[in-house]
């Protein structure tokens, strides 16, 4: 530790004011302040300084996210496998989620990490840490099989069109990792929709009755049951949300384990970095959505089988939870004021069931709307704050 | 409209200055301006609406942009040569009548001379009677100054429309088609066909109008950064 310190410090010197490399100044203080707390104190203002700076406040959402990956990872190698009909130990499943998943951490932070370095020597701004989630967040929701230069392309969008147009890290309208999947969404419908790309099946013949659909495209034909990717017959209710809520099932890399997610959102909120707010009200409005299509569906609109979907297996199906733990409660996007929070929550949870179940073009609701609300967070902030100001002035008036 | 009217009163004075020479210095600028500095498109976001809609291929973005040309200058030289005469109550009237007279005269032009053209752009020929470019010079320019330099201003505003027109309608079919068509010659492919062997796929976001939004807002941003006078201050 002591012996990296030094050597930093040696290298320093180029980079200083009037050096010769003065403009990669902010490559250097990336790497320094990555590795070590920084020593600068503020000038003005409050003198307090927080252990915890942006960088370490990073990290700590990157380990929240390390269960759903290496969840993502076995079970990337788990349905390839059984959708083959292959007997496989655990270490080859391992394995082959390995040589399907690392390509795409390594394109994206490449990507990522480049653009915004260069976007930094240029402005002169010092170079954060912003990336290091949005960078690991793009291959968690991509499916398996999606070509590597189309996640470049996306994440070269999202990092500049997403983030760096509106003046970088902090300042982005919306999420750059839901704009990078949401640009593969429209551009390339084709490797990130439908059920060709979610399992990887190269190399031999599939089992029969698989379909390589995700539970989000059955229930648009069969409701709440569902087949499993080896199995013809349909399980039960109980059995299809057991299935879910571990996440042996087809789908994005990192949002099939809702245990997995759970275990990333307890670390989050134990550190106090993502709000409870967001998370609580956004499982009560899709949880609202999902019980007003239970009891209305029947009713109204018996052909759509998607409504009688029951509303708890709705919290466990598709991308719902990772949306909500990771990407709604991203800091800058989201709602800022405390009760503006609740506000956001809820109707992120509300718009994402109201999108999956009413649109089958849409078969995944929470890109959407997590997206749509970040674009509202502003608006919502705007009249929160307003509403305390006509109350202050009420309170004032009346003493 | 207020930065329209203020522009009307500007232009008005600028008028009482004596004699320009048919190409002089001042006439210039009226058609170089409107390319980068006063760009209608980039600078005014004026006719945004059509460059959303008819920029998926290169050839109706081309059409689009002569019919746009020539309703503008006509547009123009004839309100400017009523222009003393017009009551200026019921002046938005004469405007419009006038504009969509050409507009008629345009479109059934189109539809007997290129009629595979004329239905794709289908009612955006039409919507040229509400292009804010076009009310917006009638209004600022043509209604305050002679026939010449009301010729010139359309001549500059059109080409500088029409440049951001192709600009993205380039791009847009480039990477949405991955050729571009033209009338009589065919397709001419700009992505080989060995890309498409390794893997490439056209973007199909470009084929949605969204992108075009996206598109200009790129170029407002080169623009932007490039040109001293358009950067704001903080």
């Amino acid at each position: 530790m002591k012996a990296l310190e030094n050597l930093l410090e040696k290298l320093k010197t180029p980079f200083d004011k009037g050096g010769k490399l003065e403009k990669f100044y902010p490559v250097y203080d990336a790497l320094e302040t990555f590795a070590f707390v920084p020593d600068h104190t503020t000038i003005k203002g409050s003198h307090i300084r927080d252990a915890i700076d942006m960088k370490r406040t990073m990290f700590l959402v990157i380990v929240a996210m390390i269960p759903a990956l290496l969840f993502g990872i076995y079970n990337t190698g788990y349905q390839h496998f059984t959708a083959l009909g292959m007997d496989a130990s655990f270490l080859e499943m391992v394995g082959f989620g390995l040589t399907k998943v690392l390509p795409l951490i390594v394109v994206s932070y490449g990507v990522g990490l480049g653009i915004e370095f260069v976007f930094c020597i240029i402005k002169g701004h010092a170079i954060n840490e912003g990336f290091l989630v949005s960078g690991m967040l793009i291959p968690l929701i991509m499916p398996m099989d999606v070509p590597l230069w189309m996640v470049a392309v996306a994440t070269a969008f999202a990092v500049v069109i997403g983030k760096e147009v509106f003046g970088g890290t902090g300042m982005n309208i919306v999420n750059v990792a839901l704009t990078a999947r949401a640009f593969i969404f429209f551009a390339y419908p084709t490797k990130m929709s439908g059920n060709k790309v979610w399992v990887n099946t190269d190399g031999g013949s599939v089992v029969d009755g698989y379909t390589g659909e995700t539970l989000l495209a059955q229930a648009i034909e069969h409701g709440a049951n569902f087949k499993d990717v080896a199995n013809n017959a349909y399980a039960s209710l109980s059995d299809s949300f057991m299935a879910s809520f571990l996440g042996f099932i087809p789908g994005s890399i990192g949002e099939t384990s809702v245990l997995a997610i759970l275990i990333g959102a307890a670390i989050l909120l134990w550190t106090g970095i993502a709000s409870w707010r967001i998370i609580f009200m956004g499982i009560v409005g899709g949880a609202a959505m999902g019980m007003i299509f239970n009891i209305l569906g029947p009713m109204y609109f018996p052909d759509n089988l998607y409504l009688t979907v029951p509303w708890w297996q709705q919290m466990v199906m598709g991308g719902f939870a990772f949306g909500i733990v990771f990407m709604a409660t991203d800091p800058v996007t989201a709602a800022q004021t405390e009760n503006g929070k609740l506000i956001y929550g809820f109707l992120i949870g509300l718009l994402a069931i109201l999108i999956r179940v009413v649109n089958p073009a849409y078969p995944e609701g929470i890109m959407m709307s997590i997206l749509f609300m970040n674009v509202m967070a502003p608006t919502i902030d705007h009249y929160v704050i307003q509403g305390n100001i006509k109350k202050r002035l009420k309170r004032l008036k009346t003493a | 409209m207020s930065t329209e009217a203020a522009a009307v009163n500007k232009e008005v004075i600028k008028e009482a200055v004596p004699r320009e020479p048919l190409f002089g210095a001042k006439n210039k600028r009226l058609i170089t301006d409107p390319l980068n500095d006063d760009n209608p498109i980039t600078v005014q976001v004026l006719g945004i609406c059509s460059a959303l809609a008819i920029t998926v291929q290169v050839q109706q973005a081309v059409v689009m942009s002569l019919s746009v040309i020539f309703v503008m200058i006509c547009g123009n030289i004839i309100i400017s040569a009523m222009r003393n005469i017009i009551p200026s109550r019921i002046r938005i009237i004469v405007q419009l009548v006038v504009v969509a007279a050409l507009v008629i005269l345009v479109n059934e032009i189109l539809k007997a001379y290129l009629p595979d053209i004329s239905e794709k752009l289908s009612v955006f020929v039409g919507l040229i009677i509400t292009n804010c470019i076009i009310m917006g010079r009638f209004e600022a320019f043509a209604m305050g100054n002679k026939l010449w330099p009301s010729g010139l201003d359309a001549i500059g505003n059109g080409l500088g429309y029409a440049w951001i027109l192709v600009v993205v309608a380039v791009v847009r079919e480039v990477f949405g088609s991955g050729a571009i068509s033209f009338p009589g010659i065919g397709q001419i492919k700009f992505i080989p066909q060995s890309f498409f062997e390794a893997g490439y796929m056209n973007n199909n976001l470009m084929i949605l109008p969204p992108s075009a939004l996206i598109v200009v807002g790129i170029i407002i941003w080169i623009q932007r950064s490039r040109n001293p006078k358009l950067i704001e201050e903080n």
